[in-house]
């Protein structure tokens, strides 16, 4: 069926239509789950209470305290680091054009956990910013390491060679990490840091933490357009003009920035950045203007619901939420996987 | 003619690689706490040596060089095995996510059955060869195409998530454990020689001593499979069969081995390549040889971890893995 200049200008302004409809909803469903996230528990407390504690802090009221010290900062800080894992995968599978790659999948979170162990073994009472730092470094160390393996194959990195090559960057440098909390004895400080927390986000963090990732996702939504075309395919971007190569560049640096910052805090939470960019394809579309905030939209809602997950399935005991995140996660890799394996 | 030059050199290796094993023993044997001198090893050895010789050596020393040893050869074949099977020479226990499962079963061990010296050592091989068969059942299934048999390309980037699952379970269990289990766990799980005792020897034996030979027995086969799929159905191979009862065998050999040593990665991968250089991809010359790389390897970073990084041992698997690791990646780099 031939579509008239018009049916298809229709057509566009109902597609934007249904994303604004999209965004409002997922909106509405983020202040929802972060409610919902501060008010349950170990222990349940009034919605009445949590708005208090937010507009009009009492700190002579138990409950309120419980709100304001303890779950408001973890819940922010799960919604925060969720939504950088999520745009740092979609940015991460726009300009490699690999619908496998994530910040955990590719060992970038495990080069940001190596530096930080590297930093708790000889420098232990360094600060936090200062931790973030090295965390991005390290991040940004093990991502040059993939990029370099890349440029020395002939043909570049397959999906599938990126995924392994990744994967062994991961173990490698997890073997090391461990190694160095054994010799100097800091298994126990880590262990709960590596299977992912977000109990231990202090208001002091996510100070530093807000701004950065906030920052940096503005910035990624702002290469969105050049993202797109670079998705559709390197040469069509060239010559409808944009300089490819520095916003690959940027890109990555952008998703380094992202998974970085976020290991610092919580420790490496893996495949957020892989399902979320995915399903946030199927809704808005293959724009990646719209597909980069709707991954931070559903990534900060998917680990605060899993943070939420984490602290009640079992109460007061508290399941690591890496392996919630990782149960959802698995199959859908399996499948994502099944799919490119089709092509090979 | 060509044959026997063959044979003639895997035998020169093989018979090099066990010097060199010898050698690493004596030197192994003169470090750490209770160092015995390389002469008076061999006058122990002999029964001529003083209780105090013999006392370190027979009850303490013996029994985890040679679990070492056995658990070498068990990960070296395995991954043999493994490359041959999936036809993949980037294939390795550790990668396609055998340990992970292995992990697990040993995780579930230590969670409901608390000791691990007395007779109950001897279950430990099998709790992990049942974590690991259930890794492997859950891959083939996800691998397996109804019009294609098991994908190779596929087997890799499913163990790769499975691993991912299965580790989260296990931290997730081994979390839950009180604080020594947990550090006997946490070292455990990135590859560390515990076993100690001359019940984990007997526990681990049976396993290599019985499917190692079964694996080369098997060699023929597996060269039939190097050729592709539809030349070995040709040259009278039923494909699927044997890949299943392989990769049983691979599962086998690197869940024993893991069991006592824990999970160590790469050996599996760098012995066999290793091998294949030094007598050519003739599975029956080279999954011995394999076997014996991974035996020597496995010695040596289990010296090395613990001598030079005295007072706190380093677990052996982070050795092998220092190596390990960037070698794998330059073969990643070199492979097509």
């Amino acid at each position: 069926m031939l579509q008239t200049p018009h049916l298809k200008h229709l057509n566009n302004r109902l597609h934007n239509m249904w994303r604004l409809l999209l965004f409002i909803f997922f909106l509405a469903g983020l202040i929802v789950t972060l409610v919902t996230a501060v008010s349950f528990g170990a222990k349940d407390i009034t919605f009445h209470h949590v708005w208090t504690a937010i507009f009009n802090y009492d700190s002579s009221l138990t409950e309120q305290q419980i709100i304001y010290e303890l779950r408001l900062p973890r819940v922010i800080g799960a919604a925060i680091v969720g939504a950088a894992f999520a745009v740092a995968g979609a940015l991460m599978q726009g300009v490699t054009r690999n619908p496998l790659a994530d910040a955990g999948v590719l060992g970038i979170n495990a080069g940001a956990m190596f530096v930080v162990t590297l930093c708790f073994a000889f420098v232990p009472s360094i600060s936090y910013s200062l931790l973030m730092v090295f965390s991005f470094i390290g991040a940004a160390l093990s991502t040059l390491l993939i990029f370099i393996m890349g440029a020395s194959v002939p043909g570049g990195l397959t999906p599938m060679r990126l995924t392994v090559s990744g994967a062994v960057i991961a173990a490698l440098l997890h073997s090391l990490s461990a190694g160095i909390a054994i010799y100097f004895d800091l298994s126990q400080d880590l262990a709960f840091w590596y299977a992912g927390g977000v109990a231990g986000i202090k208001w002091d963090q996510l100070k530093v933490l807000v701004p950065v990732i906030v920052l940096t996702i503005i910035w990624a939504v702002s290469m969105g357009r050049s993202i797109s075309l670079i998705a559709i395919g390197e040469e069509t971007a060239m010559n409808l003009g944009i300089k490819v190569n520095l916003i690959k560049l940027l890109s990555i640096i952008a998703a380094v920035i992202l998974a970085g910052v976020s290991v610092s805090a919580v420790g490496s939470i893996g495949f957020i950045g892989l399902v979320i960019p995915h399903i946030a394809r199927k809704l808005v579309g293959s724009d990646y203007s719209f597909i980069i905030p709707m991954s931070a939209l559903l990534g900060a809602i998917l680990l605060m619901l899993a943070d939420l997950g984490a602290r009640t399935v079992n109460p007061p005991r508290e399941l690591a939420i890496g392996i919630i995140v990782a149960a959802v996660g698995v199959p859908f890799f399996l499948y994502t996987a099944r799919k490119v394996g089709r092509d090979l | 003619m060509k044959a026997n030059l063959r044979s003639s050199k895997t035998l020169t290796v093989a018979l090099a690689l066990v010097l060199i094993n010898v050698i690493v023993i004596l030197i192994s044997l003169n470090t750490g706490s209770l160092r015995i001198a390389p002469l008076e090893v061999v006058r122990t050895l002999l029964g001529f040596g003083d209780n105090k010789s013999s006392l370190v050596l027979f009850d303490y020393r013996l029994p985890r060089i040679i679990i070492t040893m056995l658990a070498g050869i068990g990960l070296g074949i395995s991954g043999a095995i493994l490359q041959g099977v999936s036809r993949n020479p980037l294939a390795d226990p550790g990668i396609i996510g055998l340990h992970a499962g292995a992990s697990f079963g040993l995780i579930m061990f230590v969670t409901y059955f608390h000791s691990l010296n007395d007779k109950a050592a001897l279950l430990i091989p099998l709790f992990t060869f049942i974590g690991g068969c259930l890794t492997a059942f859950i891959i083939i299934l996800l691998t397996y195409d109804r019009y294609k048999g098991i994908l190779p390309i596929r087997l890799i980037l499913v163990g790769i998530a499975i691993a991912a699952c299965f580790n989260a379970i296990t931290l997730f269990l081994s979390l839950r454990l009180d604080e020594d289990t947990y550090t006997f766990a946490s070292r455990w799980l990135v590859g560390n020689v515990w076993g100690r005792d001359w019940i984990h020897v007997i526990a681990l034996l049976p396993w290599i001593v019985i499917l190692t030979p079964i694996g080369i027995l098997q060699s023929r086969k597996l060269d039939a499979l190097s050729f592709g799929d539809s030349t070995a159905v040709g040259l009278g191979v039923s494909v699927l069969r044997t890949r299943l009862s392989m990769l049983a065998i691979a599962v086998a050999l690197s869940s024993a081995s893991v069991a006592m040593v824990g999970g160590i990665g790469f050996i599996g991968l760098v012995a066999p390549h290793l091998a294949r250089r030094l007598v050519g991809p003739r599975h029956q010359h080279f999954l011995p040889v394999a076997g014996l790389l991974g035996m020597v390897i496995l010695v040596l970073s289990d010296t090395v971890g613990r001598s030079i990084f005295q007072p706190n041992a380093i677990p052996a698997g982070i050795v092998v893995a220092a190596i390990g690791g960037p070698y794998f990646l330059y073969l990643l780099t070199k492979t097509k």
